[in-house]
C-alpha cells in the first residue's frame, strides 16, 4: 500500500502543477455560494427562471444563445418551466421560416423545437450595431471563460469610475474584472430593472447571480444528472475496489509475498 | 515463451488448436510467469490497455455524431453535448480519457525509468514503447484540434508551421499538411482521418510491445534475471490479474471524478470559443502532457534548431538501453543513479510548468536550465555513472530478499521505502 501513498503524491504534485499554471492571472473574484457546486450540487429552479428572465429581458437584444431551444427550458435539470409555459415562451417569439409551396420566406410564431431567436442575423451584423465589437454567444460563454461563473458574477457588478491615468475611448467602459479592464459592454445592471414575477428584490447582486446561474445551466445541461450518476459512480467503484481488495489478498495468501 | 506444450482437452479444442493454437496462446496468457516482487507502479500496463480501449470504444461512438467540418465542428460537438443520449458522458470520458492515458504512460515511462526495464534484454520492448508514445501524442494533439475551438485552431497552426523551420523545403510542407495556405477544413478533415487511423496502429503496437515483453519476461524490481517458471514467478492468472484489476480500479475511481465533478479543468477555457482565424489568443498552450517539450522548443532561440532540441529530447529516449552503461538495473541498487533519477522528474516537472507559462524573463531562463539538465542526465551523467558508480550488492534471487538470510535484505528494504516516498 506505500506504493500507493507515492502513486497518488505524484498524480496530486502532477494536477497541483497543471492547475497552478493554468491559473496565471489571478485576480480576485466576488464570491458567492453557488447552488450547483459540491457532489450533490443541484441548479436552484427558482434563480434558473429568473435568470432566464434577467436574459430574456436584459441580455438577449444583444447576445445569442444559439446551442439552446424553447423545448431546454421544461427539461428535466433545466429551469424546469411547465411545458405549457415553455410553449408560451416560444410563441411569444417570431421566427422565420421557410420557403413555403411559394417559395416564400415568412414568419411565424415559435415552437419548442425552434433554436433561441438571435438578436441579429449574423455576426457582422451583430459588430455593426455594437461599436465593431461582437457580443459573444451566451451558450457555453462561462465554459469559455478562465473564471467561469465566478468571473461572469464578478464582472456584471464590475464596472467603476477609471482609476486617474486610464484613458478610455468612446464607447469603452473600465471594468476591474475584465481582462485588460476595458470592456465595451456599458453597465447593463441597475438595481429594480426586472421586475421577479416570484417577489424577488432584483438588486444587482441577485441579478448577476441568477442570470449567472442560468448561464451555468446553458452551458451544461445536463449537471444534474452528471453529478447524480458520478455518485453513484464512484460509490460503486469504491465498493467494487473493497471487494477486489480483499479476493485479493486472499489468492496472494496462498504464496508467502506481501501484496 | 512457456517451456511446457500445452495439450486441450476436448477433442474439438485439440482439433481447432492445431489448425489455429489460440487455446495454446490463451494458455499462455494465463500462465505467464510473471515475478511475485511486482509493485503497484507495474499495474500501469494494464491500466494503460484499459485507457487505450475506452478512448477507442468512446471514440468510435463519438465519430457516429461528430461532424468534420470546419463549419460544423463546434457545433456537432455542442449537439453531443447537449442533444446525443449521455453525449456529454461519452465526450467528457474520452476528452479526460486522453490526459489520463498520459498521465498513466508518465508513470509507466518513469516506472521503466527507475528498474532499468529499458536495458538488455528488452530494448525492442522499450523501442516499441516510445514509438507508441510518439503516436500517442500525434493522436492526442490531432484529436484536440477536432472540436474546432480556439485552442484547436491555434495550437494546429503553431505546430504545423514547426515544420516550416525545415530548410528550403519548410514552407512546401507546411502547405502540403494544411491541404491549403492556413489551416482550414482540409486541415481539420485529414486530422480527423489521423486521429481515427493512429489508436489502431497503436493497438498492433501494443501487441508487439507485450510480445516482445513475453520472451524475456518482466523485469521486476530487484532487477535481476530469473528463472520462469520458479518460486520466484507465480501465474498471471490470478494473481497479477487480480492485482492489475485492483489498481485498474483505484485509476478508475480518480478517472470517474475527473469526468463527473470536473470535466473540463484539465481543458483550456478558449476551447469553448469557436475557432476564429480572425482573433488569436493571448496565450497559446498544449495540453498538460505535452508542456514539457514545448518548454524545450521554446527555450531555444532559433526556430529549426528548437524543433531539432524538441524532437531530439523524444529520440533520446530511444538510444537510453545503450547511453546507460551500467550492468544494474534496478535504481534500488544504484545509490547516485537513484538521486539523479529524483532530480530528472524534477526537472521534466520544471519544465511542464515553465512550459505553460510566457516564454519570458525568468520563466525562460529556468526553461533553457531545466532543458540543458535535460540533455546533460541521458548524454553526460548516465553514461558516465555506468563506470563510476559504486552499485550495492544483488541478491541471487527474488525469494532470497523476501524469505530473509540475505545480507542486502535490510539495504532493499530500506532503500524501497526511500524511494516510495
Amino acid at each position: 500500500m506505500k506504493n500507493f501513498l507515492g502513486i497518488f503524491t505524484l498524480t496530486a504534485l502532477l494536477l497541483g502543477f497543471q492547475l497552478n499554471s493554468y491559473a496565471a492571472e489571478k485576480v480576485e473574484y466576488l464570491k458567492t455560494d453557488w447552488s450547483f457546486k459540491g457532489l450533490f450540487g443541484k441548479f436552484d429552479r427558482a434563480a434558473l427562471q429568473r435568470g432566464y428572465q434577467v436574459y430574456t429581458e436584459v441580455c438577449s437584444s444583444c447576445h445569442s444563445m444559439q446551442y439552446l431551444s424553447y423545448r431546454n427550458l421544461a427539461e428535466k435539470g433545466g429551469p424546469e418551466f411547465s411545458e405549457a409555459q415553455a410553449k408560451a415562451i416560444a410563441a411569444s417569439f417570431e421566427v422565420k421560416d421557410g420557403p413555403n409551396a411559394d417559395g416564400d420566406m415568412f414568419t411565424r410564431p415559435g415552437k419548442l423545437s425552434d433554436k433561441f431567436v438571435m438578436p441579429y442575423e449574423n455576426v457582422k451584423a451583430a459588430q455593426a450595431a455594437n461599436g465593431g465589437a461582437y457580443p459573444p454567444d451566451m451558450s457555453v460563454l462561462v465554459k469559455a471563460r478562465g473564471g467561469g461563473v465566478d468571473y461572469i458574477y464578478s464582472l456584471l457588478q464590475g464596472y467603476e469610475d477609471p482609476p486617474a491615468g486610464v484613458k478610455l475611448d468612446e464607447g469603452v467602459y473600465y471594468n476591474k474584472y475584465m481582462y485588460g479592464n476595458k470592456i465595451k459592454m456599458s453597465n447593463q445592471l441597475s438595481d429594480g430593472l426586472v421586475e421577479y414575477g416570484d417577489g424577488t428584490n432584483a438588486t444587482v447582486e441577485q441579478m448577476s447571480k441568477d442570470v449567472t446561474t442560468f448561464l451555468m445551466w446553458a452551458a451544461e445541461p445536463h449537471l444534474e444528472s452528471r453529478h447524480k450518476m458520478g455518485f453513484k459512480a464512484i460509490v460503486y467503484l469504491i465498493i467494487l475496489t473493497v471487494l477486489v481488495y480483499f479476493s485479493m489478498k486472499r489468492i496472494w495468501s496462498r504464496i508467502e509475498t506481501e501484496v | 515463451m512457456s517451456d511446457h506444450q500445452y495439450t486441450p482437452k476436448s477433442k474439438f479444442g485439440k482439433w481447432f488448436n492445431d489448425r489455429l493454437p489460440l487455446l495454446t496462446l490463451a494458455n499462455h496468457l494465463t500462465d505467464y510467469p510473471t515475478p511475485k516482487n511486482l509493485n503497484y507502479w507495474w499495474t500501469f500496463g494494464g491500466i494503460l490497455t484499459f485507457c487505450l480501449i475506452t478512448q477507442i470504444v468512446t471514440g468510435l461512438v463519438l465519430a457516429m455524431h461528430y461532424i468534420a467540418h470546419a463549419d460544423m465542428a463546434f457545433d456537432s460537438v455542442e449537439h453531443i453535448m447537449r442533444d446525443v443520449n449521455y453525449g456529454w458522458l461519452i465526450r467528457y470520458i474520452h476528452a479526460n480519457g486522453a490526459s489520463m492515458f498520459f498521465l498513466a504512460v508518465y508513470i509507466h515511462i518513469f516506472r521503466s525509468l527507475f528498474y532499468g526495464s529499458y536495458k538488455a534484454p528488452r530494448e525492442i520492448i522499450w523501442i516499441i514503447g516510445i514509438i507508441i508514445y510518439l503516436l500517442m501524442m500525434a493522436a492526442a494533439f490531432m484529436g484536440y484540434v477536432l472540436p474546432w475551438g480556439q485552442m484547436s485552431f491555434w495550437g494546429a497552426t503553431v505546430i504545423t508551421n514547426l515544420f516550416s523551420a525545415i530548410p528550403l523545403v519548410g514552407e512546401g510542407i507546411v502547405t502540403w499538411l494544411w491541404g491549403g495556405y492556413s489551416v482550414d477544413n482540409p486541415t481539420l478533415t485529414r486530422f480527423f482521418t489521423l486521429h481515427y487511423l493512429i489508436p489502431f496502429l497503436i493497438l498492433g503496437l501494443v501487441v508487439l510491445h507485450i510480445w516482445a515483453l513475453h520472451v524475456p519476461g518482466n523485469n521486476n524490481p530487484v532487477g535481476i534475471d530469473i528463472q520462469k517458471p520458479s518460486k520466484d514467478t507465480v501465474p498471471f492468472h490470478p494473481y497479477i490479474v487480480i492485482k492489475d484489476g485492483f489498481a485498474l480500479l483505484m485509476f478508475m475511481i480518480v478517472f470517474a471524478f475527473f469526468v463527473f465533478y470536473t470535466p473540463n479543468i484539465l481543458g483550456h477555457a478558449d476551447n469553448y470559443i469557436e475557432a476564429n482565424p480572425l482573433v488569436t489568443p493571448a496565450h497559446i498552450v498544449p495540453e498538460w502532457y505535452l508542456l514539457p517539450f514545448y518548454a524545450i522548443l521554446r527555450s531555444v532561440p532559433d526556430k529549426l534548431l528548437g524543433v531539432i532540441a524538441m524532437l531530439s529530447a523524444i529520440f533520446i529516449l530511444a538510444a537510453l538501453p545503450w547511453l546507460d552503461t551500467s550492468k544494474i538495473r534496478s535504481a534500488v541498487f544504484r545509490p547516485l543513479y537513484r538521486q539523479f533519477y529524483w532530480i530528472l522528474v524534477a526537472d521534466v516537472l520544471i519544465l511542464g510548468y515553465v512550459g505553460a507559462m510566457p516564454a519570458e524573463g525568468l520563466y525562460l531562463l529556468i526553461a533553457r536550465v531545466a532543458t540543458a539538465y535535460y540533455f546533460l542526465h541521458f548524454l553526460v551523467i548516465l553514461p558516465i555513472l555506468g563506470f563510476k558508480e559504486k552499485t550495492l550488492p544483488i541478491p541471487l534471487s527474488i525469494t532470497e530478499p523476501i524469505l530473509g538470510g540475505s545480507p542486502n535484505l535490510a539495504a532493499a528494504k530500506n532503500k524501497e521505502s526511500l524511494d516510495i516516498k
